[in-house]
């Protein structure tokens, strides 16, 4: 066991490597000038200084070279001041945000992280009980009901979704609201004085300040996107736990189990369950992809301030180096859940052999 | 279900005949089961296929569905006249005031050439925006019909390119296993450490300035973000069938690498991977309106679903009553992905060893 997750742990950098491969290669199709926002804040005024920046930078460098200084930054002869490096968590200039994208990522993280946390309840709650129920019902009218919601609701573009409930209940109804907070309790938020923000969650942040206004205004601007963000896994997550509890309902030993007297329920929730469930985890680092791919759409939907719509904003605005940034950002993220749904899914499931 | 039937009936016939036939017949019909033409024609793997689409209330519906959008985009010309015929993915424009213009609205400015159902259907001889326009006064309604060509085009294109490549690639790494399997799977690995539509987006935005404003950068993003699952099955499937006495048959006669390969294990290992293309074809068609609605890809009034709702963008506030630039567009666009996921999801049935002879 312990050996598997350390061969599991060690192939991680290699992918990262990899990983940074694909996005340095990519950096090749930019020209130079657009390259120097990884290094820089203001572009150079006239030639003398450009070519100054390129020979600091070694733009026209042999590419390893440049790959090499792209990961570690380039040191400053004079002032010893390093620039740049992504290992050192420099990721460049952006344009369209107006500072270090690795601070747009940094204020901006918490929002979508927020906005994420809060679309896990609905997935797994929703879609996990109504899979077991629609699996358990199988053929009845519930399993019906939800087997078309499910094919429905795959079918349906997030964005369109999104602006059909945002047209309901924001323009129509005005119960919700799109952005991340009103005005006034931005302006509470913001204030040290008023409001410590502990977690940069603000609902969680409210509740530790005892400031229910500004907890019922992030609910009411955070509904509409949590239910957008989360349908999509919502009916993927229901679709793959029918079907497994539809298998494991068939087995032998659900069969001895309610042979030997047990309760219907004792069956379903205690001997069939828990085995339906194992590859439903394996789906858990799809589930992250669908997460990571629907913030993009869902923020820019609602003009919620995450770092999903600064990357499409950056995207439509060809602002490569920010896009860049996010992608490797997503892509630490997602190799990190697929290590961790890896190691328990070995945890869970005694089944399965290593080696 | 459908897999029943179709081993029942044989065996039904066969009864019916023990009663009245003679003992000769019985050990002649026994012996002989009688295969339908159509099977004769499509192979038993095909004739399974075609006869579970057939009888699957939820694919016929897809199929109904489909044949709807496939006649609209065959019609596209006389349902909605290009006025300029041909370029008729630019949506024509009356005007270009900035707030959108609800349905029935009279065309006022440079209206297209009208179509032949306009007098005997509304009665009247002025073009109307049937469904409205959007700001910068295009037509809706045109960019609705005309944008089923853009749906199936891409759809087809990016699902038969990704498939290509994942044939390629996943055949390569098969059948030469060791070193060249390791690299190529390792590389996939790569591919898909990134989220699909965040890395396409991505890509697509690199790409534009070369390819400039159209279908090329999104569908060309789709499809270097999305071949990986395909060399995944692809590999696994060859994998399986390699070890096939009439491969080692063939390599016995002293058969090419090449010629084993597309004649011998591909035809034998290329069906999972079409019914994944068939599942698949609808979300390539989703992220490619996601993509064209956060921005990038083809330019302003192309012909385009996803384009038109990204309109809706800027009157996120009038949405009430500026309903018409989202809903649709966007009916189109669940219909045309349900249909796709209706026929493939039958397909995926159909195939699945583990739904055979269930219920379900």
């Amino acid at each position: 066991m312990t050996r598997y997750i350390v061969r599991r742990v060690l192939v991680i950098p290699l992918i990262l490597f990899g990983a940074t491969l694909l996005v340095f290669f990519f950096l090749q199709f930019l020209s130079p000038t657009e390259r120097s926002a990884l290094w820089l804040r203001d572009l150079p005024k006239n030639q003398a200084a450009w070519d100054a920046v390129i020979k600091k930078y070694c733009l026209d460098c042999p590419i390893h070279i440049q790959y090499w200084n792209w990961l570690v930054g380039v040191k400053d002869p004079m002032t010893g001041k390093i620039t740049g490096g992504v290992l050192r968590g420099d990721l460049g200039y952006s344009r369209t945000g107006n500072e270090a994208v690795v601070d747009v990522i940094k204020r901006r993280f918490p929002a979508t992280l927020e906005l994420a946390l809060w679309a896990v309840i609905p997935v797994i709650g929703g879609g996990i009980w109504l899979g077991v129920q629609s699996a358990v019902h199988h053929n009845k009218p519930i399993d019906q009901i939800s087997r078309v919601f499910s094919i429905v609701g795959w079918s349906f573009p997030t964005f369109v979704f999104g602006l059909l409930i945002l047209m309901f209940f924001y323009a129509k109804l005005q119960w919700f609201l799109p952005g991340r907070l009103s005005d006034w309790a931005t302006a509470v938020v913001l204030d040290p004085k008023q409001f410590h923000a502990y977690t940069q969650l603000n609902t969680i942040d409210s509740l530790l300040n005892g400031r229910f206004d500004i907890l019922w205004d992030s609910v009411r601007h955070l509904i509409l996107p949590v239910l957008t963000l989360a349908y999509v896994d919502w009916a993927l997550l229901l679709r793959v736990t029918r079907s497994s509890m539809l298998e494991t309902l068939r087995q032998d030993y659900v069969t001895t189990a309610r042979a030997k007297g047990l309760a219907e329920k004792t069956v379903i929730n205690t001997h069939a369950r828990p085995n339906a469930l194992i590859p439903v985890a394996t789906t858990a680092g799809f589930t992250v992809i669908v997460l990571l791919n629907g913030v993009v759409i869902t923020e820019t939907v609602f003009n919620y301030p995450g770092i999903g719509s600064a990357a499409a904003e950056a995207a439509v605005n060809l602002d490569v180096v920010t896009t860049l940034g996010f992608i490797l950002f997503n892509g630490v993220i997602l190799i990190l859940a697929n290590l961790i749904v890896d190691i328990l899914y070995v945890l869970i499931d005694p089944r399965v052999t290593l080696d | 279900m459908i897999d029943n039937k179709n081993e029942d009936k044989p065996q039904k016939m066969d009864e019916e005949k023990l009663g009245q036939a003679s003992p000769e017949e019985i050990v002649d019909d026994l012996s002989v089961r009688p295969i339908p033409k159509l099977q004769q024609v499509l192979g038993p793997e095909g004739y399974h296929l075609i006869k579970g689409i057939a009888t699957n209330p939820l694919s016929i519906t897809g199929l109904i569905i489909m044949s709807f959008f496939i006649l609209i985009s065959i019609f596209a010309p006389l349902i909605a006249p290009p006025p300029q015929p041909k370029d008729p993915y630019i949506i024509p424009r009356d005007g270009f005031s900035h707030d959108p213009k609800p349905p029935g609205t009279v065309w006022t400015r440079n209206p297209p050439p009208k179509a032949f159902w306009l007098k005997p259907l509304t009665g009247s001889d002025k073009w109307v925006h049937l469904l409205g326009t959007t700001s910068g006064q295009w037509d809706v309604f045109y960019g609705v019909v005309w944008g089923t060509h853009t749906a199936f085009y891409t759809g087809l294109v990016v699902t038969f390119a990704m498939v290509l490549i994942g044939l390629l690639i996943g055949s390569i790494a098969a059948y030469y296993g060791g070193i060249i399997d390791m690299v190529l799977m390792r590389i996939t690995d790569i591919f898909l450490a990134f989220p699909y539509l965040v890395a396409a987006l991505t890509l697509s935005a690199i790409i534009t300035p070369l390819f400039g404003k159209s279908l090329w950068p999104a569908m060309t993003a789709l499809i270097v973000f999305g071949w990986m699952g395909y060399a995944r099955l692809v590999r696994g499937d060859i994998l399986s069938v390699r070890e096939r006495d009439y491969v080692t048959a063939a390599r016995v006669i002293g058969a090419k690498d090449s010629r084993i390969l597309i004649r011998h294990i591909l035809p034998n290992a290329i069906f999972p991977t079409l019914v994944w293309a068939s599942m698949d074809i609808g979300s390539v068609v989703l992220s490619f309106a996601a993509l064209s609605f956060l921005g990038v890809g083809v330019e302003v009034g192309y012909a385009d679903w996803g384009q038109i709702i990204a309109f809706a963008r800027s009157w996120i506030t009038h949405l009430s009553e500026y309903w018409y630039i989202v809903v649709y567009p966007g009916i189109a666009l669940v219909l045309f992905v349900l249909a796709w996921n209706l026929i493939g999801d039958a397909i995926r049935d159909i195939f699945d060893p583990r739904m055979r002879g269930t219920k379900t």
